[in-house]
Parts: structure tokens; C-alpha cells; sequence
């Protein structure tokens, strides 16, 4: 153990560590380019298809360039060819899912920051139990649900109706940002309530006044959360709403599906982004939120 | 031949300079301990003769020869760290053997070390354990067994009592005091505490802000601290710093506080430079545990001052003293008792006083 | 009257959420398993049947072939999510120049819908005109790739789809979990001589056992749930190929009229999941109470 090191042998290992640590490095960036092609390639088709005419489709490959940015597809994926039957397009039901995704991300948050509140500040016998209770919400299959529920709206007479949608996700959101809100104010202090307390400030004095003035980081992953699994969603979309009240996921399948005549490629991939448009700018925007919401949510059970 | 070597040693972190022109020579055997405040870059000099860390400017030589670029793995060296730093899924055998096993040591010569190693430290019965399964006083032995089996030139170790409670951080000093004894390996050591520099040490190297301030035994950094922030930085309390004017007249050299009338005359002091010192401003240094409250030579300079503040410590007490307007402490056994807001009689030990130049904070 | 508003207001504001998710979760489960021993077809009866359901369900070659399917997708699903999410969040881990846009790029399908990633997948795997033109417009005049509309093969489609959705919320995982070792440890496995390779393998990689852990319960629960990806991708075909079990409760409910097998199939489902999370969350929350 105790060799005496010649001291060209060191100069030898320094060499060696220079040139495989170069090597190792350029093996790096190419693997990482590499799957990073893999991701990206869809994106690229997608929106190099939207911009071909359906000639130049048929003409060249997936990944040939267009010839000149040729937004008809757009056009007619958001607004229709004018003909009336028959012809779907997405404007409406973009508007339908907005008018879905909003009042539901707003409730089960509202509801998910309150119920997070009691459960870590207002501890009682028994909150872990109502905690796992509520978690296990977030696990299961919708395929056990969808049946009394589609029972429940056509008996509440919200079947088929974007209201009834905004109930459905408002339900099935409020395990998500009961969990998000929960584990984020169980890193609170409860000094700070215990402060509060000791000032005299109530129940919710001390939530909007102490709690939701620092709850500005997990509002904004939960809205980011909610929002994007609220605007993907198609299995409620599609089961319990058909024909005007559709969110647009349901909207994009139907006029993929849709085999009339020939088949516009070019309209499917501009009807997929624009579908994609808002989650996407979401994630742009604010990525390390929605990772942290994904991450968090995940590790911590 | 010189065990480590460190030579004009400069690293900045971007604009930052962390370590400047370091200087620095230990022989075999030697305990050096790097001693500072947080930021003044000890834990970066040691990351650096680990070879964890890149060199801006300056060389690193172990045994003579320049290691500078060379791999951690390749500079016979073993690092003990503040968190230990034991591999959470292996057991302890494992821990111990990973560095030997990494390089290639047959089966005989690893069974041999660990046998050795495992029983000096009392870990023998451990082997089997995962470090959560240990307690902190153990995880520290395993982490100072996995670096003893490789039989480093050089052991490093960065603040590893810092996480202890305070109780078993007395313990753990002294075990690895006696492991020093016996063992006699070369040592750097880095720490932000002067008790466990002090008594660690063969040798303390003191730094702040990049640069060392003292290179010495503890002996001389104790009694002859070379600048006001060594003088400040050893001791609890630190060394007593007055405020004043040097006269000399007729050969004879007078400290006068400002704000005072006494003379303090120094006689017996090694001036590193007798010129100009005439009105020269000056820092007075004295140790607490220098001042009396009764004479116990005759060198002792007799003072009469007035007593502000007693802090009991238990054994002794701490006592703040006025003289002319500035602070200055005392270290008395807690049995003697002392009238405070009345004036007392002192006597400073004068073979001990420091002066340093008011300006500079060196040492003159 | 006050007094009892003010003590009892925590447990009243929990009511909403306890009350809706007991309701709309718990209470519909139960009814759904009811049904399922029901013979209910086109509407829901309510004398119970025993097990014909059951029964029905697996004599039936269509459920059959959703298990089957569910399986090998499943299996073929974890593994490539997982080896490549950790190859790239090893690579990743390796202080990379653009790993900011990196990290963007491989997470980015995540926000999408299935149907979105389906239909694009969709086009890219035409057999006529995606990847096999692109490669015989390159000049392999013989390539071919049919996968889609191929009975053997388009379950594999769904894969490569699936993966390039999943694959990089795996990456995320682990590339928090490296992150969060702290760096002494690699410093010490520095100096005990450990290569690269050997301080992923050996040390850091077994530590991230809890991730592993997280990663396959997650990736399991996106799988049992597919429907969305297979009905923008194959529609459950050709024929009945690609069918898995969400699909087929789907259509046994509201295109066959067969409720009580719908249910059933509901139920297999929902138990497939339990028997997944419950471990996990009975595991998660002794670690979580034993701190």
C-alpha cells in the first residue's frame, strides 16, 4: 500500500483521466442528443405536417420541410370548412373546455387548500386515517366510477353538460390538491398558527391571513396540475358528454376518427396542437412547477 | 523530504479569491490543523490536497512529488468527513474494504487490514450493520477505520466532530488524539474550533480569508500570536487588546493606554524591529488568564482598575474590568470575591503582554 | 349555539371534501362491485347473481386478450421507462452544459393528452406514408413498417407511444433522488477510487430504492388505466389486438350493453390497482410516522 508512485507513472495517469474524461464527455452529448431527437420528433412532424399541403404530403417523408408555412390546415382544424353538417372543427369545443377547466381547477383547489389546512393544523385523533382516506381517491381506476356516475348526472339532469364535467373533475381533483396542499402545509410551522392563536385570530382569519399568503409556490403547482389533467382528460369527456358539450380532447379523437372522404393529415397534426397549444405554453412557462408538482406529489406518496 | 508541500497556492471560485499564495510544509507524523472562521477557505485547501478540487495557481506535492494534476484515488490519501459519509446500502465490512477493493488488493491483504483495523477500533463486532444501524460515535470509528485501512501517507479530516453533541465531541477528540499517538500518521485536520485545534495540534496553521495568518505550535500561537486576529481568534476569552501609545525615552520603552495615565513599562519584550517606536499606536495584548489578583512575581505590573461585571462559569469566573475607557477581562477561581463598581488591585504578568501595531495588526 | 360552530368549524370545513370523495369514491365503488354480481345489462338490476359475471368475463376471449395485452404492455412499459428515465437522469446528473433545455425536451409529452401524443404517433406510424416512406424515400427499398395495422405487432406501438410519454417523468424522479444525495459521498467514493461507473452502480443507484419503489407503483397505475393512448392510437385494433381492459369496460358498458360485465371488468381492474397501491401507501406512511 505504501508504494512510492514513480513520477512518471503519475504523469502516465494523468494523461489517461485527460483523454477518457474527453471521450466520456462527447459519449455523453451524443446519447443525450440522441433521445432528445427521439422526443422532439413527433413535435416536429406535427407541426411540419400542419404546414404541407396534402399534395406534398403525399410527395415527400415525415420529415421533409414544407415549401411554404401554409396555415389552411389551421384555418380549417380551428374554424370549420363552412359547410355546415358533418363538418367538425375545434373553436367550440375549445371554449368548452375552457369553461370546464376553469371553474373545476378553481374548486378542488379551493376545497384541497382548505381540507390541507385542517388536516395538518387542526390535528385530531384520526387524521391520518381521513387523510388516506381522501389519498386513495387519487388511485383508483375511474372504470370502477363511471357508471353510477353517469347514473348520478343523468339523475341530477347534467348528463351530457359541461356543468356536469365541472362537478365530475371538482370530485375527482380534490385527492390531488388535497395531497399537494396537505404535504406542503405540514412544512409549515405550527408556531405560526400557535402565534395566531395566542393573538386571538379564528379559524379562517389565520388561513387567509397567515396560510395562503405563503401558499403562493404549491397554488401554483396545484392550479398547473389541475389545469393540465383537467384540459387532457378524455375518458370523462367522452363518457359522460357527446356531440355540442364535448371538452376538446373528445372534439380532436372525433375528427381524427372522422372518415369522411380522404383523410387531411395535415388538418389531424394543426387539430393536435392547437388541442396541445395550452398545456404545452403552461409547461413552458412554468415547467419547474409542473415538475415539482409531479415530483412531490409522486415521492411523497 | 517534506511529507506535503504546498507551494503559492491560489484558487478563486469565479471572481471570488478563496485561497491566496498559500504556503505550507508538513513532515511525517505531524498533526497540522487548519483553523479559521467559516469562508476563510481551510475546508478548500484540504478539498484541494484531496485533489477534489481543481488548482488555480501553485502545486501540491506529496513525498516530493507534484500530485497537483493527479487523481484523489492516486495520491495515497484518505478523507474523513463531517457527515462520515458512509455508504448507506452496504454494511460496514463493506464500507471499509470498497477503497481497497477498488484497487485491485487481493482477498488475503483486505481480510488482513480489515481484521487489524476493525479490531483497533473496537468496530469488530459492527461488521455486519448498516450504518443506520449505528450510532454517531460508531459511524465516526467506521469512517476513520475505512480511511485507516488503506494506510494512507496522509489522512484529511473535514470537521468531523462538528455534527457530535458536545459530549461526545470531547470524547471523540481525545480517541482521535490516541489514535495520533500510537498510530503516528500524518495528519491535516480542518476545524472552526480553537479548543480542538489547540489540542489536537502539533502544528496549527490559522487562516482568514484566504490567507494563512500563522503557521506554529500551538505553544507559540497561544503565548506569541502573530497578528490581532490570531490574538483574538485563541482563547475563551480571547487575549485582551488595549489601546494605546509606546514612548521611549532613554532607553526605556513605556506603554500608555489612551485615555490613561499609567505607564506600563516594557522591559524583556522580543521586538521584532526596535526602530521608530517612539509614538508609535499600538495594541496592547494581554491574556485573561495572565492578570492577577495577587502578586506572584515580582516582574508583576501592579494597577488599580475598576471592576464592572463577574459571569460564573463554575470553576472560575470571568471579570470585566475599566481601564481608561476600554474593556478588559480577567480570569479568576469563582472562590475569590471581588466588590464590583469599586476599584481593585491587579497585577499583569508582563513576560506575556504581545504588542502589535495599531495599524498593520502585526505583531511587533 | 356559536361556541359549538367555533370548535367543531375545522371538522365542518373537512366535510365537503370528505363527504364528495366518500360519496363519488367510495360510495360508487361499492355500488359498482354490487353490479357486478348483478345480471344487469342494458340498465342496472338489483337481484344479486353470484359470480356469473365473473364467469362471463373469463370465459371471454375478448378479456382475455385485454389482460394479455395489459400485461406485456405493462412489462415492456416498466422497463423502458425505467432504464431510460435513469439513463438519463444519470447522464443529466453530469453538470451537462444545456441541461436546462434537455430536461425541457424530455419532459415536455408529459403535458400533453394521450390523444394528442396518439394521434401523432398515429401519423408517424402510418404504414404508408410515415416512418416506411421516410426510410424507403432514403433509399432501404424494402423497409417496412406496418407495426400499426399489424395484429402481432401494433401492441408495440403503443409501447414506443407510451414510453415517449413516460419516460422522462421517470427521468425527473431519479434525477431529484441523485440530486438529493448529499456530495460527501461521492467525494468519499472519489477517493476510495471509485470510477464512474462504479459510483453509480455501486452506491448511488442502490440508494435510490424508495425511487425505484415510486417510479413502478406510478408507472404500473398509468398503465392499468390506458385508454386514452389506445383509442387515439388503434382503437383497441386491428380488431380486437391492441383491446386492454379499460377499453373493454368502456364498450361492454355503453356499446354492449352489458353493464353487470362491465362492471366486473371494472372491479378486476380496480382490484389489479389495489393490489398494487395499497402495499405502497401501507409502506409509505409507516416511514412517514416512524420520523
Amino acid at each position: 500500500m505504501q508504494d512510492n508512485i514513480q513520477s512518471s507513472s503519475y504523469k502516465q495517469l494523468e494523461q489517461k483521466s485527460k483523454y477518457t474524461n474527453m471521450f466520456l464527455r462527447w459519449f455523453l452529448y451524443f446519447v443525450l442528443i440522441l433521445f432528445a431527437s427521439y422526443f422532439i420528433f413527433p413535435l416536429y412532424v406535427m407541426v411540419v405536417t400542419s404546414l404541407k399541403t396534402m399534395e406534398e404530403i403525399r410527395q415527400g417523408t415525415l420529415l421533409s420541410w414544407p415549401s411554404g408555412l401554409n396555415f389552411d390546415s389551421w384555418a380549417v382544424a380551428w374554424g370549420g370548412r363552412g359547410y355546415g353538417a358533418g363538418d367538425t372543427f375545434l373553436k367550440p369545443y375549445f371554449w368548452n373546455s375552457i369553461k370546464m377547466v376553469v371553474p373545476a381547477v378553481f374548486f378542488s383547489t379551493l376545497i384541497g387548500a382548505m381540507t390541507g389546512y385542517v388536516l395538518t393544523k387542526w390535528r385530531f385523533k384520526g387524521d391520518s386515517w381521513v387523510f388516506l382516506f381522501l389519498l386513495f381517491g387519487c388511485f383508483i381506476p375511474f372504470q370502477a366510477i363511471l357508471l353510477p356516475m353517469a347514473r348520478t348526472l343523468g339523475a341530477l339532469g347534467i348528463s351530457n353538460s359541461i356543468v356536469g364535467l365541472v362537478l365530475v373533475h371538482t370530485v375527482y381533483g380534490i385527492p390531488f390538491t388535497t395531497l399537494f396542499f396537505r404535504n406542503y402545509y405540514v412544512s409549515v410551522p405550527t408556531e405560526l398558527v400557535k402565534a395566531a392563536r395566542i393573538d386571538g385570530a379564528g379559524f379562517f382569519k389565520i388561513f387567509f391571513k397567515i396560510l395562503l399568503p405563503i401558499s403562493a409556490p404549491i397554488i401554483v403547482v396545484t392550479v398547473i396540475w389541475q389545469f393540465t389533467q383537467i384540459w387532457n382528460d378524455f375518458l370523462f369527456g367522452s363518457t359522460f358528454s357527446f356531440g355540442e358539450a364535448a371538452p376538446i380532447q373528445v372534439a380532436l379523437n372525433n375528427m381524427v376518427l372522422s372518415s369522411t372522404s380522404v383523410k387531411e393529415y395535415n388538418v389531424d397534426m394543426a387539430s393536435a396542437i392547437i388541442a396541445g397549444i395550452p398545456t404545452l405554453i403552461v409547461y413552458v412557462l412554468a415547467g419547474k412547477y409542473f415538475i415539482r408538482g409531479l415530483t412531490s406529489g409522486a415521492v411523497k406518496g | 523530504m517534506k511529507t506535503l508541500k504546498i507551494e503559492d497556492l491560489s484558487k478563486n471560485f469565479g471572481s471570488t479569491e478563496v485561497l491566496r499564495k498559500i504556503n505550507l510544509e508538513i513532515d511525517e507524523g505531524n498533526f497540522l490543523v487548519l483553523l479559521g472562521p467559516s469562508g476563510c477557505g481551510k475546508s478548500t485547501l484540504l478539498n484541494i490536497i484531496a485533489g477534489l478540487e481543481t488548482i488555480n495557481e501553485g502545486d501540491v506535492f506529496i513525498d516530493d512529488y507534484n500530485v497537483s494534476k493527479v487523481e484523489p484515488k492516486d495520491r495515497n490519501i484518505a478523507m474523513v468527513f463531517q457527515s462520515y459519509a458512509l455508504y448507506p446500502s452496504m454494511n460496514v465490512r463493506e464500507n471499509m474494504i470498497f477503497g481497497l477493493k477498488q484497487a485491485k488488493t487481493s482477498k488475503e491483504k483486505i481480510e488482513q487490514q480489515l481484521e487489524k483495523v476493525s479490531k483497533f477500533l473496537q468496530v469488530d463486532q459492527l461488521l455486519e450493520r448498516k450504518p443506520s444501524q449505528l450510532s454517531g460515535g460508531q459511524r465516526q470509528r467506521v469512517a476513520i477505520g475505512r480511511a485507516l485501512v488503506r494506510e494512507p501517507r496522509i489522512f484529511l479530516f473535514d470537521e468531523p466532530l462538528s455534527n457530535l453533541d458536545a459530549k461526545l465531541r470531547v470524547e471523540m477528540r481525545r480517541e482521535i488524539k490516541k489514535l495520533h499517538q500510537q498510530l503516528k500518521t500524518t495528519v491535516v485536520y480542518v476545524t472552526h474550533d480553537q479548543t480542538e485545534a489547540m489540542s489536537l495540534g502539533t502544528r496549527i496553521a490559522i487562516m482568514n480569508h484566504g490567507v494563512i495568518q500563522q503557521n506554529d505550535t500551538p505553544e507559540m500561537i497561544y503565548n506569541k500570536p502573530s497578528n490581532t486576529f490570531v490574538a483574538d481568534f485563541i482563547g475563551s476569552p480571547s487575549m485582551n487588546l488595549i489601546k494605546g501609545n509606546l514612548k521611549e525615552t532613554s532607553g526605556e520603552i513605556l506603554f500608555t493606554a489612551s485615555g490613561s495615565n499609567f505607564e506600563i513599562p516594557i522591559k524583556d519584550y522580543e521586538f521584532k524591529d526596535k526602530s521608530n517606536l517612539n509614538n508609535k499606536e499600538v495594541f496592547f495584548g494581554l491574556r485573561p488568564e495572565h492578570i492577577f489578583f495577587k502578586k506572584s512575581n515580582d516582574n508583576d505590573f501592579e494597577i488599580t482598575l475598576r471592576a464592572d461585571l463577574s459571569e460564573y462559569i463554575g470553576h472560575e469566573q470571568i471579570m470585566t474590568f475599566d481601564y481608561a475607557n476600554q474593556e478588559i477581562l480577567a480570569k479568576f477561581p469563582s472562590t475569590i470575591k471581588i466588590e464590583l463598581a469599586k476599584e481593585t488591585k491587579l497585577y499583569f504578568d508582563l513576560t506575556q503582554i504581545s504588542l502589535f501595531n495599531a495599524q498593520t495588526q502585526e505583531r511587533i | 349555539m356559536f361556541k359549538w360552530l367555533e370548535k367543531n368549524l375545522p371538522k365542518i370545513v373537512m366535510a365537503p371534501a370528505v363527504g364528495l370523495i366518500g360519496w363519488f369514491v367510495y360510495g360508487f365503488v361499492l355500488w359498482t362491485l354490487y353490479i357486478s354480481f348483478t345480471n344487469s345489462k342494458i340498465l342496472p338490476k338489483y337481484e344479486l347473481w353470484g359470480f356469473g359475471q365473473y364467469e362471463k368475463l373469463w370465459a371471454s376471449r375478448k378479456w382475455l386478450i385485454s389482460v394479455d395485452n395489459l400485461l406485456v404492455f405493462t412489462a415492456l412499459f416498466l422497463i423502458f421507462c425505467i432504464v431510460i428515465g435513469i439513463i438519463l437522469a444519470i447522464f443529466l446528473d453530469q453538470k451537462i452544459r444545456a441541461e436546462g433545455v434537455l430536461r425541457t425536451i424530455y419532459l415536455y409529452p408529459m403535458a400533453l393528452s394521450f390523444i394528442v401524443t396518439g394521434t401523432a404517433w398515429k401519423w408517424i406510424l402510418n404504414p404508408t406514408l410515415g416512418i416506411q416512406k421516410m426510410f424507403i424515400d432514403w433509399g432501404f427499398e424494402n423497409f417496412t413498417f406496418d407495426w400499426l395495422v399489424n395484429r402481432e405487432m401494433a401492441i408495440y406501438t403503443i409501447v414506443i407511444a407510451g414510453v415517449w410519454q413516460s419516460a422522462g417523468f421517470v427521468m425527473a424522479l431519479f434525477l431529484a433522488g441523485l440530486r438529493s444525495v448529499e456530495d460527501e459521498i461521492v467525494k468519499a467514493a472519489k477517493i476510495d477510487g471509485a470510477g464512474l461507473f462504479t459510483v453509480y452502480w455501486r452506491i448511488l443507484l442502490p440508494m435510490m430504492r424508495p425511487v425505484f419503489f415510486t417510479s413502478f407503483v406510478i408507472l404500473v397505475h398509468i398503465s392499468i388505466k390506458s385508454y386514452d393512448l389506445i383509442v387515439a392510437l388503434t382503437q383497441g385494433g386491428p380488431g380486437i389486438s391492441t383491446t386492454m381492459p379499460a377499453l373493454f369496460m368502456t364498450q361492454a358498458a355503453f356499446h354492449k350493453s352489458q353493464v353487470g360485465l362491465s362492471a366486473a371488468s371494472a372491479m378486476m381492474m380496480f382490484m389489479a390497482v389495489a393490489a398494487v397501491i395499497i402495499p405502497y401507501l401501507y409502506s409509505e406512511l409507516r416511514r412517514e410516522n416512524a420520523r
